[in-house]
């Protein structure tokens, strides 16, 4: 058994491909929220709360869709037939499914709510956000308790193949590969298509757009509806590696807020590149010094203040 | 985050505020032989963790999410050196003072570094750094907190016998008096001026000649020592320090408190905490888990419809600032 730098490499290479997962959903959280804040001006805190809803979706649409259709065929006096108690959305049906619910609540969200402050200071959007996720938070722990639901590796994506040096779990491939594809797609549709232009021309002035003929109240809808789609999708995705829990957007937000300000809200690919790279560092800090491992990105973002205060790829405000 | 602009050119301390700090000060010298002096004691600690924390958002136009940093590390440096060390209770607040000052220099230092959104997601980064730390440095205690122990003689300047109820409330309603009153002085000294004019308008401020860093660093740190005086006197209240104070959602708690007084108010944040810590109180008994679902619901309509808060809404009826 050989060993690389003190540290047997099947854990060295088995954290880092546990950083690189958690850098996935850090990059596919932050991206989300750097496309909110670019249009709305919003700092969505509610985004840990929909990434968590967004599993919970999976989960309910898998063990909970069948038994709760049949409940409602006895309310209205029918006995349900066997198929509709044994009806279950999986986990491919949930990647588009849940993201699609959670995007429908944050309509809901930016329409009755969120519209209202755009003309205020930003904080309020943050503070009503905050309550948001506490009101989100609250309501699945009072439902499902605190403990978290076991949710099953799709079949295809179950067992792990050799690479030589390490096993690699098929799922977590899985994700890496995914949520590499989200980010770059929705970088593409950003930086390259003609809505993308729209978005971006809105976010720099949104009342020449308007009178270009563009709704843009509409597109701002959407943008909040597409970057809580993002986190509800990230969610998903998360829900066979971690269980289902309702804290388990709470303590991610706060790490993506971080990751945030080390690469600044400015650039799509910039929060991206970053939400990876601090993953892997957050797994490399777990081989060799794994007191620190939580706190890192903290430090990191020190230094990143002292050294670059407007984060690694942001602009100047 | 602006505020009704104060009446700020008046010599001397106007009539009302002298008026509004004789009711409050009457009440809260009256509840003691009502109310259970105990959580009242709980409530003046919480009243000065809000009259803190709006320093910062109120009068300065930041907005702290990671006060729990300061009044959850000034609750285990209080609680570490009445339990390890047996210091009185006045000494073991002054450790927590600067505990947390210390702490508010540095985070402070960092933080200002960022305007607006930027500032409340560091402060709140670096808050749960510290709760991090505090999760697993063996000082602390982790998940059992730190308790004070029943050896420990609660005995304040040399005659206060804190375990007898009232004379804890008197206690602790001093320390509030003097924290109430040093950032009444602080808000209405001209260096408040130059705190109000940078929530203004920082550019105008920079081109008045001001060292802007240097100011909000100041508040920032009188801040945190402010909320580590409370955090450090709660010990004494609770007779413990626990996760929960140094854990985000006490940052959220505390800015709910504000909001919901009044932000840039002198008594909203008073207000506030009375309200708020009463509300959860009533609930905690017989709504249990939804707690925090009406927190965030408070939270949502004060942002929605209420964004002046109580003390504010009074304010703007009577045409005084208060």
């Amino acid at each position: 058994m050989f060993e690389l730098l003190g540290v047997p490499p099947q854990a060295l290479f088995g954290q880092l491909l546990l950083g690189l997962i958690n850098g996935a959903f850090y990059a596919m959280l932050s991206l989300g929220l750097a496309v909110i804040f670019g249009m709305l001006n919003v700092v969505n805190f509610a985004h840990g709360a929909l990434y968590m809803a967004g599993a919970f979706a999976a989960w309910l649409l898998l063990e909970k869709l069948g038994p709760g259709l049949g409940w409602l065929v006895t309310q209205i006096g029918a006995t349900p037939p066997e198929w509709l108690t044994q009806f279950q959305i999986g986990y491919w049906g949930a990647l588009l499914v849940a993201p699609f619910l959670v995007a429908l609540l944050g309509i809901v969200i930016e329409r009755t709510m969120l519209r209202w402050l755009y003309q205020l200071d930003h904080l309020y959007g943050l503070l009503l956000t905050f309550g948001l996720a506490l009101v989100i938070q609250g309501l699945f722990r009072n439902e499902y308790g605190s403990s978290g639901q076991p949710y099953q590796i799709p079949e295809i994506l179950q067992g792990t193949r050799n690479l030589g040096f390490m096993f690699l779990p098929n799922y977590r491939a899985w994700v890496v590969v995914a949520s590499l594809a989200v980010c770059i797609g929705t970088w593409f549709v950003i930086e390259r298509t003609r809505l993308g232009a729209y978005l971006r021309a809105a976010t720099e002035n949104p009342a020449l757009v308007q009178a270009f003929g563009i709704n843009v109240p509409r597109m701002l809808t959407l943008t909040y509806a597409g970057g809580v789609a993002l986190a509800a999708l990230a969610g998903v995705m998360a829900a066979p590696i971690y269980n289902v829990s309702p804290q388990m957007g709470g303590d991610l937000i706060i790490i993506v807020f971080a990751v945030v300000v080390i690469g600044g809200m400015g650039s799509i690919l910039g929060s991206v590149i970053t939400g990876f790279a601090l993953g892997i560092v957050e797994g490399l800090t777990k081989v060799f010094f794994p007191e620190a491992s939580n706190t890192v990105i903290f430090v990191i973002m020190a230094i990143v203040l002292l050294i670059k205060p407007a984060g690694l790829f942001g602009r100047t405000a | 985050m602006k505020a009704d602009a104060q009446a700020i050119a008046t010599v001397g301390t106007p009539w009302h505020h002298y008026a509004a700090f004789a009711v409050m000060a009457a009440l809260l010298a009256a509840a003691p032989f009502h109310i259970y002096p105990v959580f009242l004691a709980k409530l003046l600690c919480f009243a000065l963790f809000a009259c803190a924390f709006n320093l910062l958002i109120g009068f300065v136009g930041l907005l702290s999410f990671g006060h729990a940093a300061f009044w959850g590390s000034a609750a285990y440096a209080s609680a570490h050196a009445a339990a390890k060390w047996g210091l009185p209770p006045e000494l073991c607040i002054l450790f927590a003072v600067a505990v947390a000052a210390i702490l508010g220099g540095v985070i402070g230092g960092l933080a200002i570094r960022r305007q607006g959104i930027y500032f409340a997601m560091i402060t709140l980064a670096f808050a749960q750094m510290i709760f991090f730390f505090a999760l697993q440095a063996k000082f602390t205690g982790g998940e059992d907190g730190l308790q004070i122990p029943n050896s420990y003689k609660s005995i304040a300047l040399g005659t206060l016998n804190l375990r007898d109820n009232i004379t804890l409330y008197w206690f602790v309603f001093g320390i509030f008096l003097i924290g109430f009153l040093f950032i009444y002085r602080v808000v209405h000294s001209p260096f408040g001026q130059v705190l109000k004019a940078i929530r203004e308008n920082e550019p105008r401020a920079i081109s008045l000649g001001y060292h802007v860093d240097r100011y909000k660093l100041v508040a920032f740190v009188l801040s945190a020592a402010l909320a580590g005086m409370a955090g450090g006197t709660k010990v004494f209240v609770a007779g413990s320090a626990a996760l929960t104070d140094v854990n985000w959602p006490m940052s959220g708690e505390v800015v709910l408190m504000a909001l919901l007084g009044g932000m840039g108010t002198i008594f909203g944040p008073v207000m506030g905490a009375v309200v708020l810590i009463t509300i959860e109180e009533f609930l905690a008994e017989r709504a249990g888990a939804w707690v925090t679902v009406i927190q965030g619901g408070i939270f949502v309509l004060c942002v929605l419809a209420f964004r002046r808060g109580i003390v504010g809404e009074i304010a703007r009826a009577i045409k005084k600032p208060l």
